[in-house]
């Protein structure tokens, strides 16, 4: 492993949020504070408890989520994207590393940034409301896989990408309905029988659920099969990666 | 001296069919400079991009040092550097940092000392500090090159260096390449600029529509292809030819104050010793006399244009 090569495009790649620090703290800051107004207050003082969670607390993980999963993708692909878009990515195909030490390095990177975020919005979200942690170590496994895996598909998008749109496509028209829907804001349970049946399809549900169960210690699915279904997702994006190199699809002539 | 680059049939065939390498073979020796000559889109670009791994060869084998870039890729690409054409470069980092940057994904530990003596002699110490996108399009490209020296490559493939650089960079780049050959690093340049050839190389190639044409050491290459030009100048101008004269094929100057001789320098018998008798017999009195090497830029279309015909 060249591992000084990892550690070189880690810390590019982190130089790059950090001089941008004070957008990448105080958006998620900004945007979490906004959801506690409107569905915490506004909204959720209208709404019963849910599984016996207060609704501005029961939020909270689907928020978290929500944010993880967006900036996992966008840090990731647009990593990769900018390079290849202005031709600096000539760089990192002649030196003499392999595409393991080229996704930890890119991958690394990305989902620190959105693990940050987690932790800001997190840390934002133990100001408006009591926030319980049942789980902690399930917590952060389920934080860190989640950071992981969606900078992962946001490296596959920003290879597959052939423009900026394109960029923007698959977190605007997949990711964010599948969170939405992926019940974020509401439990399964409470939509009816049909519902429920094709929520079950939806990958974000197990995530979701068990990252709200790791703080409450209740769940819509069995937490082992959420565990399973993000470990089942990291693999089938790491195999995506590996044919990737493979082939050089979009990246080697 | 041992080949540190060896490039044995090498063809690249890309998607639409368009085939820009024919059979590639070429060594290189260590601590040469080769320039290779070709007009646009003759397939410069797409070799270099091939041994340093940007690309993909469709047959054929690559060797630098020994080993292979396929399955030793490692240990070719640690010995190679490479300077694109492009300007490819993150507009928002510092100079100081992308060249670090450079370093590092090689593999290469930390050695600041190094880098402040690569950028200095690029003079780009001063700008360490600065954005790229702050530089000129000369400090750019210099940033190019400092980051491949970065990681203290072998082999260096300088593309097309001087493209939309002014005349004193350009000097100052063919200077920085004599002090890495004076190192022992290898450099393979390509370019559209004969003079630079001529200037700096040790071998020039001559690569078109992806097949090398020659490559010959560059006084062979003069030698073997140049054409000698002898300027006989008169004291008095002169309306014709002198009859005496008419079994040289000599060109009479516009106006008439010299006689232009061609002769083949490859040739045993050049001829100008008895051009020299028969214009003094003709009576011509002679105010100077000059010779013209024919430049590579002549050989280089000669060579092109023969080949197309």
């Amino acid at each position: 492993m060249n591992w000084t090569a990892v550690a070189a495009i880690y810390k590019f790649e982190m130089a790059r949020f950090f001089r941008t620090l004070l957008q990448s703290f105080l958006s998620p800051v900004l945007s979490t504070s906004l959801y506690f107004v409107v569905f915490g207050s506004a909204i959720g003082s209208r709404i019963q408890e849910v599984d016996g969670i207060e609704y501005g607390a029961f939020i909270v993980p689907g928020l978290i989520m929500l944010s993880v999963m967006t900036q996992g993708i966008s840090n990731a692909s647009f990593g990769i994207y900018f390079p290849k878009f202005i031709g600096t990515i000539y760089e990192v195909l002649s030196a003499p590393i392999n595409f393991l030490e080229v996704v930890l390095g890119y991958v690394g990177a990305a989902a620190s940034k959105a693990l940050f975020i987690g932790v800001v919005i997190l840390g934002t979200a133990a100001l408006f409301v009591d926030l319980p942690v049942a789980h902690p170590v399930a917590m952060i496994l389920f934080l860190v896989l989640t950071s992981l895996s969606f900078a992962l598909l946001g490296f596959i998008i920003g290879i597959w990408a052939k423009s900026f749109e394109q960029l923007q496509l698959v977190p605007l028209l997949v990711v964010t309905p599948l969170v939405f829907l992926g019940g974020a804001f509401y439990s399964i349970s409470m939509l009816p029988p049909v519902w429920q049946t094709v929520t079950l399809f939806n990958p974000v549900v197990y995530l979701i659920s068990g990252f709200r169960w790791s703080f409450f210690g209740a769940a819509d699915v069995p937490v082992l099969v959420s565990l399973l279904a993000i470990g089942g997702f990291t693999l089938v994006c790491l195999a995506v990666i590996g044919w990737i190199f493979k082939t050089g699809w979009r990246i080697r002539d | 001296m041992s080949a540190i680059l060896s490039i044995n049939a090498l063809r690249k065939t890309y998607e639409g069919g368009f085939e820009a390498l024919k059979n590639v073979t070429l060594e290189i020796e260590r601590g040469e400079i080769l320039a290779l000559l070709g007009p646009n889109g003759a397939g410069k670009t797409t070799l270099i991009s091939t041994i340093c791994g940007i690309t993909t060869a469709s047959s054929g084998s690559v060797k630098v040092g020994g080993h292979d870039i396929v399955t030793e890729y490692r240990a070719a690409r640690n010995m190679i550097g490479l300077v694109p054409q492009e300007i490819n470069l993150e507009p928002f980092e510092t100079v100081w940092s992308t060249v670090s940057f450079s370093r590092g994904l090689f593999g290469k530990p930390r050695n600041d000392a190094l880098l402040e003596d690569i950028l200095k002699k690029l003079s780009l110490w001063d700008k360490r500090k600065s954005k790229i996108m702050e530089l000129s399009g000369g400090m750019k490209r210099r940033v190019l090159i400092a980051k491949a020296l970065s990681h203290e490559p072998q082999l260096l493939f300088l593309d097309e260096p001087s493209a939309g650089v002014d005349v004193e960079l350009r000097k100052d780049m063919w200077k920085i390449v004599a002090d890495l050959k004076a190192q022992g690093v290898t450099i393979i340049l390509t370019t559209h600029y004969i003079e630079e050839a001529e200037a700096i190389a040790d071998r020039i190639g001559v690569i078109r529509r992806g097949e090398i044409l020659l490559v010959e050491h560059k006084d062979t290459l003069m030698v073997r292809l140049g054409q000698k030009q002898l300027e006989v100048q008169l004291s008095a101008p002169i309306e014709d030819v002198p009859e005496a004269l008419s079994g040289y094929d000599l060109t009479l100057a516009a106006d008439g104050h010299a006689l232009i001789y061609s002769y083949d320098v490859k040739q045993d018998r050049t001829g100008i010793t008895g051009l020299l008798n028969a214009v003094a017999e003709a009576g011509l009195v002679l105010s100077d006399v000059q010779t013209r090497q024919s430049s590579l830029e002549e050989i280089f279309v000669d060579l092109v244009a023969e080949d197309a015909a």
